[in-house]
């Protein structure tokens, strides 16, 4: 049995408490302070809640699904308790006026959130190394990177400080980091969960996930965050429903442009040796060809600047946020509280966001990219009509070192380049540990699924733990 | 199809809201024309004919009733997180 549900059921019956649950969380967070997964601890509204529920267990007869199960959340859902600062310094002191609906659902069900992860600032980058406040350092190895943007939660996931954290996929923003830290993470059909209460990056493709080690934890979280929010008119009607039954002989297709000599050996080994595992369950797992997933990461780094540009917009330093001392004018309140509060990778995106949607520009840009991203759907969906599901490394590399990359852009974008198709065409995408390389970094194994096959995606991985 | 002048990075930086330093010009320069001659390989790709994809969901308008609901953050809350405030409103420099 997975954590999160063990326990939820020993707070149910009295066999542990809220309280003893969430000291035990902080204690965990400030024994491993050193990895910086946290930014903040909401230590006081914790407890204060853990009372609370351990008093309406006793009373009220509560029986929340996560009755007593602390978590974290990255730091760009808008949460009680500590700033929500989106790892930038434009909100550094930023105090939320509400929390989001899948912060508000989980603590429903009587979750309680311990703390508020690192995150690459504005969720823009591959590594937590782009956050405001400093890296995060990865769970099996403190030289490498922790993978981004959500690195925070995956190493405090996999560090069992608590049994599951949430995280925002974008571009592979749960996936890369669950890939670079041996643990489960999953990026939903796109509208599955309310985005009401997050800090926008990209809307189109923005999904709310989680991390967990194990997978009907990640099911119970995930049937408790999903759901149609009025507040949020992207999501779609209801859908998830976790399935308990295995699936049987299933087509799948190991996507082979994505197991070339530019893959890492070991990651690819990893990934066939899981494909030999699903073949030995009763699956098919065949060669399968995506010409055009290999220009995904070019509409990726087209579509969601551009949308980036729009969404950071807001932060004018007028209503909230940090505003500069140094303006004369309006323009730079503007243009000073900006160039204070990004950093260097919000300005690269931003610009490049600008340069796309411009006037002379648009066609051959963001309208050629949308265009794009027509063909790569449909090329899924050909797929889909003769396989279940698509097999293929959730990252290229495992976990590179710390300022390995910074100094070049592109190289950091490459390591997003399994993960942005799935984002592109709005489908669900699951990152399974695969395996660990001789040096002991972890492996990931991505499986992707058509919109709506959540459910069938972990019921997949789920028979695949259990040897 | 593009070389960035740091002419161009101005102007973007203009439409933008960013102040810039002349350091940052010069680093983004050079960090906007790599990405630029990255996310060029896409005209490559045939589309003659192809829609674009504006939604992946396949939502229609979704509506719902004309009716004032009351937000969870009150007047008090949102003003206490302004910068600057004066006599109930958010204060700023002066436009004109």
């Amino acid at each position: 049995m997975g954590h999160v549900l063990k326990i939820a059921e020993n707070v149910l019956s009295g066999s542990s408490s809220a309280r003893a649950e969430v000291e035990k969380a902080l204690l965990g967070a400030k024994s491993n302070e050193q990895y910086h997964a946290l930014l903040s601890l909401t230590e006081e509204r914790a407890l204060k809640r853990a009372d609370e529920i351990d008093a309406k267990i006793k009373t009220d007869g509560f029986q929340g699904k996560l009755a007593g199960v602390p978590f974290v959340v990255k730091d760009n859902y808008l949460a009680f308790g500590a700033p929500t600062t989106a790892a930038s310094k434009i909100l550094e002191n930023f105090n939320a006026p509400l929390q989001s609906t899948v912060v508000e659902k989980l603590e429903s069900e009587g979750a309680i959130c311990i703390g508020k992860s690192n995150l690459d600032a504005f969720a823009h980058g591959g590594s937590t190394e782009n956050s405001a406040y400093g890296p995060t350092f990865n769970a099996y190895d403190m030289t490498k990177v922790a993978g981004g943007s959500s690195g925070g939660s995956a190493v405090v996931t996999a560090l069992d400080i608590v049994p599951f954290a949430l995280g925002t996929d974008t571009g592979g923003s749960i996936r890369q980091p669950a890939s670079f830290n041996g643990v489960f993470g999953m990026k939903p059909t796109y509208g599955m969960s309310s985005r009401f209460g997050v800090v926008a990056m990209a809307s189109s493709t923005d999904v709310m996930g989680c991390f967990t080690k194990s997978v009907d934890d990640a099911e119970l979280v995930l049937s408790i965050m999903s759901g149609r929010d009025e507040k949020d008119m992207t999501t779609l009607p209801d859908f998830f429903d976790i399935e308990t039954d295995a699936p049987q002989s299933l087509k799948i297709g190991l996507v082979q442009e994505a197991m070339g000599d530019d893959v890492d050996t070991e990651v690819r080994s990893a990934v066939e040796k899981y494909a030999e595992r699903l073949r030995d369950k009763g699956h098919t797992v065949n060669l399968v060809s995506m010409p055009v997933s290999k220009y995904a990461l070019a509409m990726y780094y087209i579509i969601v600047p551009a949308e980036v540009s729009s969404n950071l917009a807001r932060y004018d330093g007028i209503r909230y946020g940090r505003r500069t001392s140094q303006a004369s004018s309006l323009a730079e309140v503007y243009g000073r509280s900006r160039d204070e509060g990004f950093v260097p990778e919000n300005k690269r995106r931003i610009m490049i966001g600008s340069y796309v949607l411009s006037s002379g520009y648009f066609d051959a840009y963001y309208l050629q990219a949308q265009k794009a991203q027509t063909l790569l759907i449909n090329e899924f969906n050909n797929l889909f009509a003769d396989y279940d599901f698509l097999l293929l490394p959730t990252a290229p590399t495992p976990a590179f070192g710390i300022g390995e990359n910074t100094s070049d852009p592109v190289k950091m974008y490459l390591a997003d380049i399994m993960t942005v198709p799935a984002s592109l065409a709005g489908i669900p995408a699951l990152s399974v540990p695969a395996g660990t390389t001789e040096s002991g970094l972890p492996i990931g194994a991505q499986i992707v699924g058509p919109m709506r096959s959540d459910a069938i995606i972990l019921a997949l991985a789920k028979s695949m733990e259990e040897n | 199809m593009s070389t960035i002048t740091t002419d161009d990075v101005q102007h973007l930086a203009q439409l933008s809201n960013l102040l810039l330093s002349d350091e940052e010009v010069s680093s983004l320069r050079d960090d906007l024309g790599e990405i630029l001659e990255y996310i060029d390989q896409l005209a490559e790709l045939d589309t003659t004919g192809v829609e674009p994809t504006y939604q992946v969901s396949g939502l229609d308008n979704v509506w719902r009733s004309d009716e004032v609901q009351q937000d969870p953050a009150t007047r008090e809350l949102l003003l206490s997180l302004a910068p600057d405030k004066a006599e109930n409103q958010v204060k700023v420099p002066k436009v004109l």
